[in-house]
C-alpha cells in the first residue's frame, strides 16, 4: 500500500482551494538501468476526486507527469467542514485514496 | 506598406530576446518560485514522524527519548542548535550523526553499518524521512547553535579550515564555489557560506528534496556530493570534517531562518 | 615601607609567583589537528585516491589565506614554479579544432570518483561552468571571467601567424596551468594535473582564438 497523500483544501471567496501530493515512482517506461533493461511503466493514470461525494473532477495522467506529483484545483462552492476525496489508480492496477475536510 | 511588417519583425526580435534573457536568471527564479508550492518533502516528513514514533530495531523502541540536544524527546526548536556537544558521547554531533547514537541506543540498530549503508538503501531511508521531519520541527526558526564549549570552538575552526583547504587534481576547495557572493556555476546560483547568507539560504535551505533527482537529501548526502564534484576522496557519513564543516555554515548562518526541508531543483 | 625598592622587588617576584602559579590553557596545535581530521574522515573511493588530499606549495599557502592574497615574494615564487611546468607541445602546433573545443567547454564530467578511470579521453574542460563563451550557449557560470570574444579583443586574425605567437603562447600557459601567473587562481591546471590530453588542450585554444570560432562572432 502506497504512502498517504498529503491534502490540504482551503474555502476563500466562495471556492475550495485543494493541494494534493501524491507519493508515487511514476516511471515512465523510458528509463534503462545500469544493465541495460527497460525499466517498466509505472504511473497513475487515472485521478478522480469527490465533493461530499459527488465526482467534481476526473483526470488521465501518462508518463509525462513527474514523481511524487503535486496536483492543485478549486472546487466552486465548497465550504469549511465539506469532504474531499482523491483517488488514483495506477497501471498497476493499485490505487489510493484520502481524504481530507475543507479548512 | 514596408514600414510595418520591418517594424512587427523589430518587436518580434526584440520580444525573442527579451524572451531569452528572461529564460536565463529571471525565468530560473519564475520556476523555482512556482515548485515552492506542493513540495513532497511533505511525504518524508510524515514518514519521518512515524519514525519518530515506531517500535523498532533489536531492542523494538521508538525514538521518542531521543535527546537531539535540548533534552530528551525534545525535536521543536534541535535542529537550529545542531551541530553541538553532547555531554552522553562526548562529541560533537550534527542531526544525522545524533541519530545513529540514538537508534544505536535506543533501538539497538547498528550506527557504524548504517554509516557505511549507501545513501538511498536499507537505513539510509529511514535517516531521509526522520531528517525531513526533525527539520520541519524547527521551519521557521533561526539558526543558534551554541558555541560555549570548548571543543564546539575547534569545531568551528577545523571546519573554517576545512572549508577553505584546497587539494585533488582541480585545486578546489569549498570556497572555490561558495567563497564569494554573486557567484554562479553555470546558472545554479552559489551563496556564500564565509558568513549568513541569508534566510533560507545555504545551510539554512537542506535538507532538501530535489526535483531533478526526486531524492530527498540531508546535509551529511549534499557535503558528500559537494566532496565528489570537488574531485576529493570520499568523506565518512558522519565523519569529523562533515561535523566540523556543519559547525563552521551554522555559526556564519546565526540568525537565518531554517526553510528545511526545503525544496531544490 | 621604608625601602622602596626592597617593596618593588617583592612586589615583582609576588607578580611572577603568580603568574606561574596560573594554569593557561595552551591554545590546540590546529595544523595538527586538521591533518589528523582530513586523514581520519577520508577514504579512497573508485579513482580518488587519498593521495588527492595532499598539497603543493600552491594549495596549500592558498588555504592558508583563506581567500587573502599571498605576500609578493611567495606569489611570485609559486607562480614562477608553475610557469616552469608547462609543456609546450611537442610539434611547435597550439590550434585544433573549434567544434572539438566546444564539446569540451560544455562537458563537465571526469576525475570523480563515480568516473570509471582518469584517462582523458572521457574528461571535459567543464569551461562553461565557470564562464562564458560563445554567445549561443546562455547557460555560463561567472566565477570566470566571460571569454566572450576572447582571439577578437586580443586582436587574433590568424592565430598560426608570428605575430599572434604572444597571445598564443601565454593563452597555451594559461590553459595548461593557470597557477603560472595567478598563484591562487580558482581555475585548475588542465595540463599540469593530467586532466586535458595536449590534442584536447589544442581543441580549446581553438575555441578561443580561431576566427572561425562561434566565441569570435
Amino acid at each position: 500500500m502506497a504512502d498517504p497523500m498529503r491534502i490540504r483544501a482551503q474555502a476563500a471567496d466562495g471556492k475550495a482551494t485543494v493541494r494534493v501530493l501524491m507519493s508515487h515512482e511514476m516511471e515512465t517506461g523510458q528509463r534503462k538501468d545500469a544493465a541495460g533493461n527497460t525499466i517498466p511503466a509505472w504511473h497513475i493514470q487515472q485521478v478522480s476526486a469527490r465533493w461530499n461525494g459527488a465526482t467534481v473532477m476526473n483526470a488521465q495522467w501518462g508518463p509525462a507527469v513527474a514523481k511524487n506529483p503535486y496536483l492543485q484545483f478549486a472546487v466552486k462552492g465548497a465550504k469549511a467542514g465539506d469532504k474531499i476525496s482523491i483517488t488514483w489508480l495506477d497501471n498497476r492496477g493499485d490505487n489510493r485514496t484520502d481524504e481530507a475536510v475543507v479548512s | 506598406m514596408k514600414r510595418i511588417p520591418v517594424a512587427g519583425l523589430l518587436v518580434t526580435a526584440m520580444a525573442c530576446a527579451l524572451a531569452q534573457q528572461k529564460f536565463g536568471a529571471d525565468g530560473i527564479a519564475e520556476y523555482r518560485k512556482m515548485l515552492e508550492d506542493g513540495n513532497p518533502s511533505d511525504l518524508f516528513e510524515a514518514r519521518g514522524e512515524e519514525l519518530w514514533k515506531k517500535k523498532r530495531g533489536p531492542k523494538n523502541a521508538s525514538l521518542e527519548q531521543c535527546d537531539l540536544g535540548k533534552g530528551p524527546g525534545v525535536v521543536k526548536g534541535a535542529f537550529v542548535e545542531l551541530p553541538r556537544y553532547f555531554a552522553d558521547t562526548k562529541k560533537v554531533q550534527d542531526l544525522e550523526s545524533r541519530l545513529l547514537t540514538c537508534m544505536e541506543t535506543l533501538q539497538g540498530f547498528d550506527a557504524a553499518e548504517i554509516a557505511k549503508t549507501p545513501f538511498g538503501v536499507g537505513e539510509q531511508v529511514s535517516i531521509e524521512g526522520l531528517v525531513a521531519y526533525v527539520s520541519a520541527e524547527s521551519r521557521g526558526s533561526r539558526f543558534n547553535l551554541p558555541q560555549a564549549h570548548a571543543d564546539e570552538q575547534k569545531m568551528y575552526e577545523l571546519g573554517k579550515r576545512a572549508f577553505f583547504y584546497r587539494a585533488g587534481p582541480y585545486d578546489f576547495s569549498c570556497a572555490s564555489c561558495h567563497g564569494e557572493a554573486g557567484k554562479r556555476i553555470r546558472m545554479q546560483e552559489l551563496p556564500k557560506l564565509t558568513s549568513d547568507p541569508g534566510d533560507g539560504v545555504g545551510f539554512a535551505a537542506w535538507p532538501a528534496y530535489r526535483l531533478s533527482s526526486g531524492e530527498m537529501w540531508g546535509m551529511q548526502r549534499r557535503l558528500n556530493d559537494c566532496y565528489r564534484q570537488q574531485r576529493f576522496p570520499f568523506p565518512g557519513y558522519g565523519s569529523d570534517v562533515t561535523i566540523a564543516l556543519g559547525v563552521y555554515m551554522g555559526v556564519n548562518a546565526k540568525g537565518a531562518q531554517s526553510i528545511a526541508p526545503a525544496i531544490k531543483r | 615601607m621604608r625601602h622602596p625598592r626592597l617593596r618593588r622587588a617583592l612586589f615583582g617576584l609576588f607578580a611572577v609567583l603568580t603568574a606561574c602559579a596560573t594554569p593557561v590553557t595552551p591554545s590546540p596545535d590546529y595544523d595538527a589537528l586538521m591533518a589528523e581530521m582530513m586523514r581520519a574522515s577520508f577514504r579512497e573511493q573508485g579513482i580518488a585516491k587519498m593521495d588527492r588530499l595532499m598539497q603543493d606549495a600552491s594549495n596549500a599557502e592558498c588555504s592558508k589565506s583563506e581567500g587573502g592574497p599571498l605576500s609578493d615574494a611567495r606569489s611570485e615564487a609559486i607562480q614562477t614554479a608553475n610557469y616552469k611546468s608547462v609543456k609546450m607541445p611537442a610539434d611547435g602546433k597550439f590550434i585544433g579544432d573549434w567544434r572539438e573545443g566546444e564539446r569540451l567547454a560544455q562537458n563537465g564530467r571526469g576525475m570523480t570518483w563515480t568516473d570509471p578511470s582518469t584517462a582523458t579521453t572521457a574528461n571535459g574542460g567543464g569551461c562553461y561552468n565557470c564562464h562564458e563563451l560563445s554567445k549561443a550557449e546562455i547557460s555560463f557560470g561567472n566565477i570566470g571571467p566571460s571569454l566572450f570574444n576572447y582571439g577578437k579583443l586580443h586582436g587574433v586574425a590568424n592565430p598560426e601567424a608570428p605575430e599572434s605567437l604572444p597571445i598564443v603562447d601565454y593563452t597555451w600557459r594559461k590553459i595548461y596551468n593557470s597557477k603560472a601567473f595567478n598563484a591562487c587562481s580558482g581555475m585548475p591546471r588542465f595540463g599540469h594535473a593530467g586532466l586535458l590530453s595536449e590534442a584536447q588542450l589544442k581543441h580549446l585554444m581553438a575555441l578561443l582564438l580561431d576566427p572561425n570560432s562561434p566565441v569570435n562572432k
